[in-house]
């Protein structure tokens, strides 16, 4: 199946069996309408965003391998996430649609890259599922989902600071509060 | 497949709040009026499964307005994941869903799997479902002992979790453990299936049919229990459809839709089963569809087992050194497969780059799991697509001119745990 017709595609990969397609983000929405009259995929199976700060620039260096006492190493020069990401936009952030067509029973992904603090244009209006799930993305990604009608906070305390699912958040970096202290 | 034409709307156009689809918000109109209340339902509250919090305006017993508050459980599972290699990571899925635990390990296994190219042998894929399926009657009954048990029925929680343990127990047998086996490896099976556990579970499969009439003789023909369930908490198949439903809730309101059946994996293809349907979207056609798939995953789990008891003697993980461990044996006669048992334990192995989503039929509905791996000992990104947290959304629309009272019975039966929707 070739999906030539979806506007803004600007890639498409198969791997694992899987086809990927990759669409500029200032026309994400409309593709995704289009994937939904016109492909039949009713179903946002799941929306995830990834954090690909620190990628390995080559198959000798792996970024999880490459780790100090504290663990990963994400920070070191040279190590800034853009080997072998698609060519017109070697960006930081992926945001991924997993979508299912029923009763067809296809599935395809769908990805959009962006720079960090770059907006990306919310599915709602396409399919109501994306509200919690671009909420969460928004909420430990820091993902900002422009035209969402709800974007706030959801699994985080309103007030928390930072994006705990980045690649450049600490983890073991919130002090224990014990109950005994003022 | 899909929707059956020919049979009547649940109800005209769509119910999906707009523009927030996950917000009931109250009518201005009504909001002029002094009488609305708010209420917090929770987060600590004994019919929240777990600890979930509903911001509830009631006009009288009337729910006027509803807005969902998540994350009270929220542990960062997926960014723990990150930080282990592959092989510890397996134990954290199954800690998501606790109720639902061996189809979350399987899910993950799976993605590893497909990212590593790995053929699994047949009594690994045959054991793999049987125990699924085992999981999946428990996950119903503890549905069915928690959601009766909120709408009164006190003493169904107590017939419930009798069989309940009879499936721990054979969980025990399995893997030494209760829940949280961590039977499942990249590969196959952590170790043969004992001996006993045939028998003990052929025991099951002769009570189980017997024991899910008795629940229903407690409960289908009683009047408070169909009052409170028939009727209430609608949904139609195109806004389950539109609010990405799954499972139960999906088939109960009409779609026939099993990932068993429509993109089979393991071996569920070779298995002969039904997968139930009911068309009215409430929250009684939700409990009719746990109690059928109850039946069901016990044919399931019959025939798998006439299949496995033939079996004795073939292998239950392949023979890649790669990703397996060195057989027991070995490691007290040759050294070098001490080394190699000692590296994959704790310098991991390498799982090759790429990403993959691979999704199962949980008792919830679609359980996904989207890896992305940077070809390194560690997952670079694991996400888990939760069929409680997506059942959740669906509050706000099955709410409409819903009374306080009904709220336990829709919230129950969309069967949420909430350690899934925070993970």
């Amino acid at each position: 199946m070739t999906y030539e017709g979806v506007p803004g595609l600007v890639e498409t990969r198969d791997a694992y069996g899987e086809t990927t397609l990759i669409v500029d983000p200032p026309r994400l929405r409309e593709a995704c309408f289009h994937l939904r009259d016109e492909e039949g995929f009713n179903f946002l199976a799941d929306l995830s965003a990834a954090d690909y700060l620190g990628w390995p620039q080559s198959t000798d260096e792996v970024a999880g391998y490459k780790g100090s006492a504290a663990g990963r190493n994400i920070n070191a020069p040279g190590s800034w996430g853009l080997a072998r990401l698609p060519d017109p936009r070697p960006t930081r952030f992926c945001v991924i649609y997993h979508l299912l067509a029923i009763p067809a029973a296809v599935r395809i992904r769908v990805q959009a890259w962006i720079d960090d603090g770059e907006p990306v244009q919310s599915v709602v209006p396409v399919w109501p599922t994306a509200d919690w799930h671009e909420r969460e993305a928004f909420d430990l990604m820091g993902i900002v989902f422009e035209g969402h009608p709800n974007l706030r906070r959801i699994i985080m305390e309103d007030d928390w600071e930072g994006y705990p699912l980045r690649k450049d958040y600490p983890i073991g970096g919130e002090p224990v509060r014990f109950s005994g202290e003022e | 497949m899909a929707v059956a034409p020919e049979k009547p709307a649940i109800y005209r156009g769509t119910r999906i709040p707009s523009p927030i689809p996950t917000i009931l918000r109250v009518d201005p109109a009504l909001r002029e009026d002094d009488d609305i209340l708010q209420v917090n339902f929770g987060p600590n509250h004994p019919s929240t499964h777990g600890v979930l919090r509903l911001i509830v305006d009631l006009d009288g017993e009337n729910v006027v307005g509803l807005e969902a508050v998540v994350g009270y459980l929220h542990t960062g599972f997926e960014k723990t994941m990150e930080h282990k290699t592959w092989w510890k990571a397996i134990t954290y899925p199954e800690r998501i869903d606790y109720v639902s635990f061996q189809n979350n390990e399987l899910v993950f296994v799976l993605a590893l799997e497909k990212l590593l190219g790995l053929e699994i042998p047949p009594k690994a894929s045959w054991m793999r479902m049987l125990l699924c399926e085992l999981n999946r009657v428990h996950s119903h009954l503890v549905w069915l002992a928690t959601a009766a048990l909120e709408l009164g029925a006190i003493s169904m929680f107590w017939y419930c979790f009798r069989e309940r343990e009879r499936i721990l127990d054979l969980s025990e047998l399995v893997g030494g453990y209760r829940m949280h086996t961590r039977y499942f490896q990249a590969g196959g099976l952590a170790e043969d299936i004992p001996r006993g556990f045939f028998p003990e579970c052929r025991k099951f499969v002769e009570r189980m049919p017997g024991a899910v009439d008795e629940y229903e003789s407690i409960i289908d023909r009683n009047a408070i229990w169909l009052e409170r369930t028939k009727g209430i908490g609608l949904l139609s198949a195109s806004d389950a459809i539109a609010l990405g439903q799954s499972g139960p809730v999906l088939r109960g309101s009409g779609v026939d839709w099993d990932l068993r059946q429509n993109e089979p994996y393991l071996v569920y293809d070779e298995v002969d089963f039904r997968v139930p349907v009911y068309y009215n979207g409430d929250v009684y056609d939700r409990y009719r569809v746990h109690m059928d798939e109850m039946r069901e995953s016990t044919k399931i789990v019959a025939q798998a087992l006439d299949r496995l008891e033939d079996m004795a003697g073939e292998p239950w993980i392949v023979d890649d050194r790669r990703v397996v461990l060195p057989p027991r044996h070995e490691l007290h006669t040759s050294m070098e497969s001490l080394i190699h048992h000692f590296k994959i334990v704790t310098e991991g192995y390498r799982v090759p780059e790429g990403e993959v989503y691979v999704a199962v039929e949980s008792p919830r509905g679609e359980l996904g799991c989207y890896v992305v791996s940077d070809g390194g000992p560690k997952p670079w990104r694991v996400k888990f697509r939760a069929p409680s947290l997506v059942a959740l959304e669906a509050t706000a629309t099955c709410m409409s001119d819903a009374l306080v009272a009904d709220l336990i019975a829709i919230v129950g039966s969309l069967d949420t745990v909430m350690g899934e929707v925070d993970r």
